[in-house]
């Protein structure tokens, strides 16, 4: 959604798990578009692919892979300074959101798309929704799986295109149990894990909403450049109240607990569906911040990172009356409409003492909105 | 995966059926399935001409009849792309009626043909007065009774509960529509989602590839993200029989759900108001909830029922709950109806007794594990 004309734009093929053929999506229309707009490479592609993935592939000019050695063995990689050479109008590259072996230049492959996209390339690819940043969270509460490569929201978010594909989870079963996805050794254990029963469902539900919302975005980017007026899916009642609503200011509490990182998907994920303002706070009892112990600093440090990475401006103020009281002030002189705050969990004495800050919160904010935001960290069942 | 439990979170959306009688049609559904012998009804959903519904339907029937299924088309779409010629040049075709009118199915030839799956698209259609059925989707649940599973394709204009939404954007109107629980009822559904610009390409339009570029792929859209959405409720719907019929622990997540806890003294339109817009802004589901406990006045009962009124104005589901434990009945209520996010009022109560063991929203906080509380000041 750049308004940078010289930067390729970049269009995401969205599935929700492996299998449902994202790749061959992308590579047939990569192969109607040669036809139409000429030049268009194949810079990366899964060597082991699925035969009829293989054939649409064979069909399109192919970038040779980097070949990588580490500890021993072959790995092959997007060669991204070989496609900034061959200069191609569309270039696909498979898996955004591969992570590249160890001592290539890039670690992630979303950054080497970066690079082909800064250089004016318009890029083409795949990923799955359990890869977005913000849905780590609720794909762990579906599926029980910690996701560890993910892309950050950002990326997508820039994406001029999102395109959902759908198959049912029982086409994507047979095509499983046939051995067209993974190897025999593998299907079993694909069955008992990610393809479990009702995970397949819930994902791909989570997979058309969220195509749906990136539709919606790019409407409301598209209506505030052109002026344009049409009432929206997603304000198609309120539309006599939406507009005179002030707009709502969303601030996430930062603490070093590991939790703070849910809390902020989560933040984000509101900020976007609300239209919302967002800014994440760390309040710090000692004078200064840097006085921190280190394993704390580098804990609120990373967060705040993370909060920054996912377009969330960041604030450090002191706090030595108590944090609870810091947040709930910075909140009022701030016209915060809602103060988002992870559920501390802590025992009964702690609670005696009054030490749950959670509940300081709650009871210091009467007259604001707080939320206070569930851990989703445990899968269903547990 | 059958789409024809309905279960009894479903009845909500049986308001949704079309006239006259919502329940006679459930029967009926409820009866066809018993007499299916496997056969299963798949829907292709495209949000507009050109987005390749029929070539994706077309190809799943050509890659089914080189696995060896028993495969014939009944009709199909009148102007076809040299891709879908293709395709049904691989296929056995039973000719349709040609009558001034229009086309219909041969039944009888088809049922007397008795293959595995039959393509019919697109699947709104009248068919030409004297056919046996009025409507091609009823050929349809005849085929399925007799065993036939059906691969057919539907645009969202011909879906009735969305041919008013999609008038009002497109200006393009319709008699031919199929009511949307034929949807919900169906066993499989499947989107076919590509970018306003494919489709307008497809319709003889310059490809832009670079995101919504003018007015006209504005409106498509539009269009994308309901039809986005309605396969999103059927998968939702479909998840839950799923859930039900498995016994297994309700799903979190994929779809957000808020449930207002209404007091007499809470500040309900407030609540009310930030409910409705959430739901709209998330395409979610809103449901409030009272707790009745013993000896509320009469003047509590008439605020409650101010109050519900207004929410069930905005599209809220209401319900009042009796237990003399609320926190715990909520908490129950919500895990039942996998609710995402409960809103709630801050307690009025302040003595140090409820703050150390039972203020109420506290206690929610803690017992509501896996949903997000949202406290709301009076």
């Amino acid at each position: 959604m750049s308004a940078d004309s010289s930067r390729g734009s970049l269009k995401v093929y969205l599935g929700y798990a492996a299998g449902v053929g994202k790749t061959f999506q992308m590579l047939a229309d990569g192969q109607a578009a040669v036809q139409q707009r000429g030049n268009v490479v194949l810079a990366y592609f899964e060597p082991h692919s699925r035969p009829d993935t293989m054939a649409q592939a064979q069909a399109l000019e192919a970038v040779p892979h980097r070949k990588v050695e580490y500890r021993g063995k072959i790995f092959e990689e997007m060669d991204t300074e070989a496609v900034l050479r061959r200069r191609p109008t569309i270039a696909l590259v498979d898996e955004l959101a591969h992570t590249n072996i160890p001592g290539s230049i890039r670690s992630k492959r979303w950054e080497d798309v970066q690079v082909l996209l800064d250089a004016g390339i318009e890029v083409w690819t795949t990923m799955n929704v359990q890869h977005i940043e913000s849905l780590n969270d609720q794909v762990r509460q579906i599926t029980g799986i910690q996701v560890r490569e993910t892309v950050p929201d950002g990326i997508v978010r820039r994406a001029a295109e999102i395109v959902a594909v759908d198959v049912t989870p029982d086409a994507l079963l047979n095509r499983l149990k046939r051995g067209a996805i993974y190897k025999p050794e593998m299907v079993e254990k694909a069955l008992t894990g990610f393809f479990k029963g009702s995970n397949l469902g819930a994902l791909r539900e989570l997979t058309l909403r969220q195509a749906a919302h990136e539709v919606d975005l790019r409407q409301s980017a598209y209506d505030e450049m052109r002026g344009f007026r049409l009432p929206r899916v997603s304000e198609a009642r309120a539309s006599g109240t939406t507009h005179n609503q002030p707009k709502e200011r969303i601030l996430i509490h930062i603490t070093p607990d590991p939790s703070t990182a849910m809390l902020i998907r989560r933040g984000r994920r509101v900020a976007d569906y609300l239209h919302a303002d967002c800014t994440a706070l760390f309040v710090h009892q000692t004078p200064e911040f840097a006085q921190l112990p280190a394993e704390e600093r580098q804990a609120v440090e990373k967060h705040l990172r993370f909060a920054r990475s996912l377009q969330i401006a960041t604030r450090i103020v002191g706090g030595s009356n108590g944090i609870a009281k810091a947040v709930v002030e910075f909140a009022r002189r701030n016209q915060v409409t809602q103060i988002f705050v992870a559920h501390s969990v802590v025992g009964l004495l702690a609670r005696l003492r009054g030490r749950n800050f959670t509940e300081d919160i709650v009871r210091l904010a009467q007259d604001l909105q707080v939320t206070v935001v569930a851990d989703r960290s445990r899968g269903p069942g547990s | 995966m059958t789409g024809y439990t309905f279960t009894g979170s479903q009845k909500m959306r049986l308001s949704e059926l079309p006239r006259p009688s919502p329940e006679r049609l459930l029967k009926q559904v409820q009866a066809e399935e018993s007499k299916r012998w496997g056969a299963k009804l798949k829907i292709f959903l495209g949000y507009a001409p050109g987005v390749g519904k029929s070539y994706r339907m077309l190809d799943e029937a050509r890659r089914r009849h080189e696995r060896g299924e028993d495969v014939v088309v009944g009709v199909v779409q009148g102007q076809q792309s040299e891709e879908v010629q293709a395709l049904l040049r691989r296929l056995e075709i039973i000719p349709p009626f040609q009558t001034p009118e229009g086309e219909a199915i041969d039944l009888n030839a088809i049922l007397g043909r008795a293959p595995q799956v039959c393509v019919i698209d697109p699947l709104a259609a009248r068919n030409p007065s004297g056919s046996r059925h009025a409507y091609r989707w009823q050929d349809v649940q005849e085929l399925l009774r007799n065993g036939i599973s059906v691969l057919s394709s539907v645009n969202l204009l011909h879906v009735e509960e969305y041919k008013n939404k999609v008038q009002a954007i497109t200006g393009k109107d319709t008699t031919q529509t199929i009511p949307k629980s034929f949807l919900l009822a169906a066993d499989d559904i499947v989107i076919v989602d590509v970018p306003p610009d494919l489709c307008l390409w497809r319709q003889g339009e310059k490809l832009t590839s670079t995101g919504i570029s003018n007015s006209q792929e504005r409106q498509l859209s539009e269009l994308r993200e309901l039809a986005l959405l309605l396969t999103a409720e059927v998968v939702d719907a479909q998840l839950e029989s799923y859930v039900h019929a498995h016994g297994i622990e309700p799903v979190f997540g994929a779809h957000e759900r808020f449930l207002l806890c209404l007091t007499p003294h809470s500040n309900a339109p407030a609540m009310i108001e930030s409910g409705e817009r959430n739901k709209e802004r998330f395409q979610g589901e809103l449901y409030t909830v009272y707790v009745c406990e013993p000896g509320r006045s009469k003047r509590d009962r008439v605020m409650i029922r101010k109050y519900f009124d207004a929410a069930q104005k905005a599209g809220a589901a209401t319900e009042i709950l009796e237990s003399d434990d609320p926190i715990s009945a909520i908490v129950e209520y919500a895990r039942e109806k996998r609710i995402t996010q409960i809103f709630i009022g801050h307690s009025t109560h302040n003595t140090w007794r409820d703050r150390v063991f039972g203020d109420p929203v506290l206690r929610l906080i803690r017992e509501a594990e896996g949903i997000d509380v949202r406290v709301f000041p009076h």
